[in-house]
């Protein structure tokens, strides 16, 4: 099962794939896990997408790691930036192209076109590209090659037909020099490139995307093409970094994960009753239900059953740490406490602030570096405003499946708007539903001028479960579950339930066999 | 070809790149030596540069298409690529009136 890193550790991926197909690593954390090892070695590479989706990046990143980590010296043919340039634009993920071309470990060759010197009087061919490609291959003996982009040619030579021949040569030029290249088009309406590159190069495509959504940027990328591999076919979301790209791949969905059989606390007593037992460790809950029915205490309830065995990790898309930890400290709860022991670390962030995918590496990134045992994320509908639902459920399913191939419990809540009662949850609560364990879902009773709480549990896989809707008291003292009291009218609640206790005790019996009184 | 025209302007000086002696190497040669007779008689050098022999050349001076003509001088530089066969993109390309 591929697992992320967010390091750019160097990796020792699979090499072996298919027989006789050998892979040339890109060192880019996720790439290899979804190619199965890497690009083809020996053979072209295209990488297409529109303007600034990063197709530069991912070219050079391939050629530095190579020539830093893996052995393989590269030529970098540049036919738009200059060279002092290209290296100035990567400085920043610390690739140090200055120093590398120094150890003769790259070669830097800006190929400068200006259509409006060249006029063509009579037949040519390319050869004079052909001589400064074998002359940079041979100074630094490289095994990999980056052309960006070859499609420049084609706005500054008139002459299509030559053209074509011409990139046909070159392409089964570099496979007889036996390097590893990556050619870089533009993305062109309805096809990869907008000069037929993908024409030329059979051996393996990937096709970079950027979308803005909501006025937030998300990265794509997806491997079209990857002859006489396995590969992973999804659009798989990446992200342009301080140590440049990483991609996500989606090892979700295959159902492997290890089920515990351990029971941990809710941290409630009632609640774990009502579980039958309490949530299972590693498993994921969803919390439910409309604002104010009490998800983040429920949610805090949890993150304060850590101790020295346990840890939890608290994300908060609504509120600061410091509100939390007032809130709950008004409800009886000590997180501050917690977070001081550095049991609990509590990470607010706004989720309109950046992309689906960044949140979800920046919540990897806490994960791999406090290693909880209970993740938080409170509220996970918040995130509705900048993706859709679709989205939404892809990153909760990356997420959650990330955690449980840890092992972390994992507790969601999810604010359902409009959902009175006992309506039908929108569309993404139904989706996130499906992955989820344990469905706690909490309700409002508006009855007779006072709202109660109400909690149940929808569903809770591989538990005997209360069927029941209790009521949930939040008070100074803590959460507080009390059992169904029902009058002949059906569930009562809050004072009324109470005037029901006052004379169902005068009269000597209670209605619920198992009721008790409401306060603690 | 030898029509007596007066030996007046500029003198030119050209740089032709090729790649061996192919039978595009020698058109381009041929072509070139023509114009130059015709337009520029006396007043032209023309240096040869084979690319296979000095590869170097092509990163100094930005070679990609083979044949290419580089104008030296008169200023300002400029260059036609191809076997020269089209005499008027020649003229045109080259500023040569």
């Amino acid at each position: 099962m591929p697992v992320f890193r967010l390091e750019p550790v160097l990796q020792t991926p699979d090499l072996k794939g298919p027989p006789g197909l050998s892979k040339a690593p890109t060192g880019i954390p996720g790439l290899d896990e979804l190619t199965s090892g890497g690009l083809p070695r020996g053979r072209p590479t295209l990488i297409c997408g529109g303007a600034g989706c990063g197709k530069t990046v991912l070219g050079l990143e391939f050629l530095v790691r190579g020539a830093s980590q893996y052995g393989e010296p590269g030529a970098i043919f540049t036919f738009e930036e200059r060279g002092d340039e290209l290296a100035a634009n990567v400085a920043s993920f610390g690739f140090d192209l200055p120093s590398l071309i120094a150890q003769k470990k790259l070669a830097v060759e800006h190929v400068q076109i200006d259509r409006h010197q060249i006029e063509e009087a009579g037949d040519y061919d390319l050869e004079g590209l052909f001589i400064r490609l074998a002359c940079a291959i041979d100074f630094v003996g490289a095994k990999r090659v980056l052309l960006d982009t070859l499609e420049v040619l084609f706005s500054g030579l008139p002459n299509k037909e030559i053209l074509r021949s011409e990139m046909r040569r070159l392409f089964s030029w570099l496979k007889e020099k036996k390097v590893t290249a990556v050619v870089t088009g533009e993305r062109g309406e309805s096809v990869l490139t907008r000069h037929g590159l993908e024409e030329y190069v059979s051996d393996c495509v990937i096709l970079l995307d950027l979308r803005v959504q909501h006025q937030v940027a998300t990265r794509r990328l997806r491997v079209v093409k990857y002859r006489g591999a396995r590969h992973g076919t999804d659009e798989y979301p990446f992200l342009i970094g301080e140590h440049g790209i990483s991609v996500l791949p989606l090892s979700s969905l295959q159902l492997v994960h290890e089920a515990s059989t351990v029971r941990i606390s809710s941290g409630n007593r009632e609640l774990d009753e009502m579980l039958g037992g309490g949530y299972y460790r590693g498993s994921s809950i969803l919390v439910s239900g409309q604002s104010g029915t009490g998800k983040t205490s429920i949610a805090s309830c949890l993150a304060a059953t850590c101790d020295g065995e346990r840890r939890a990790l608290y994300f908060s898309f609504e509120e600061s740490p410091a509100q939390l930890i007032r809130n709950m400290s008004s409800v009886g709860m000590d997180l501050a406490g917690l977070v001081q022991k550095k049991l609990l670390r509590i990470i607010s962030t706004r989720p309109s602030g950046y992309g689906l995918e960044t949140h979800l590496f920046a919540i990897y990134a806490a994960i791999e570096d406090f290693h909880p045992s209970l993740v938080i994320l409170d509220p996970i509908t918040d995130f509705a405003s900048i993706g859709n639902s679709n989205e939404i459920l892809a990153m909760v399913t990356r997420l959650i499946d990330h955690l449980k191939t840890k092992g972390i419990t994992a507790l969601l809540t999810g604010a359902l708007h409009g959902w009175h009662g006992e309506g039908s949850p929108s569309d993404s609560e139904v989706g996130v539903s499906s992955l989820i364990d344990t469905w706690i879902v909490l309700h409002n009773f508006e009855v007779a001028g006072e709202r109660n709480r109400g909690i149940g549990v929808r569903k809770s896989r591989g538990t005997a479960h209360s069927n029941q809707i209790r009521e949930f008291v939040i008070s100074n003292h803590g959460l507080t579950l009390i059992n169904a009291y029902r009058d002949t009218a059906g569930f009562v609640t809050g004072s009324a339930r109470e005037a029901q206790q006052r004379h169902d005790a005068t009269n000597g019996g209670s209605r619920t066999p198992s009721g008790r009184p409401g306060t603690p | 070809m030898n029509r007596a025209k007066p030996v007046t302007g500029p003198e030119y000086t050209f740089r032709l790149f090729i790649s061996g002696l192919t039978s595009r190497s020698q058109r381009a040669i041929a072509n070139l030596q023509n114009i130059c007779e015709s337009h520029l008689a006396g007043r032209y050098r023309i240096e040869v540069i084979d690319l296979d022999k000095s590869p170097g050349r092509a990163h100094d001076e930005q070679i990609i298409a083979l044949p290419t003509l580089l104008k030296v001088s008169p200023l300002p530089p400029l260059r036609v690529i191809g076997d020269l066969s089209r005499v008027d993109k020649v003229l045109r390309g080259l500023d040569i009136r």
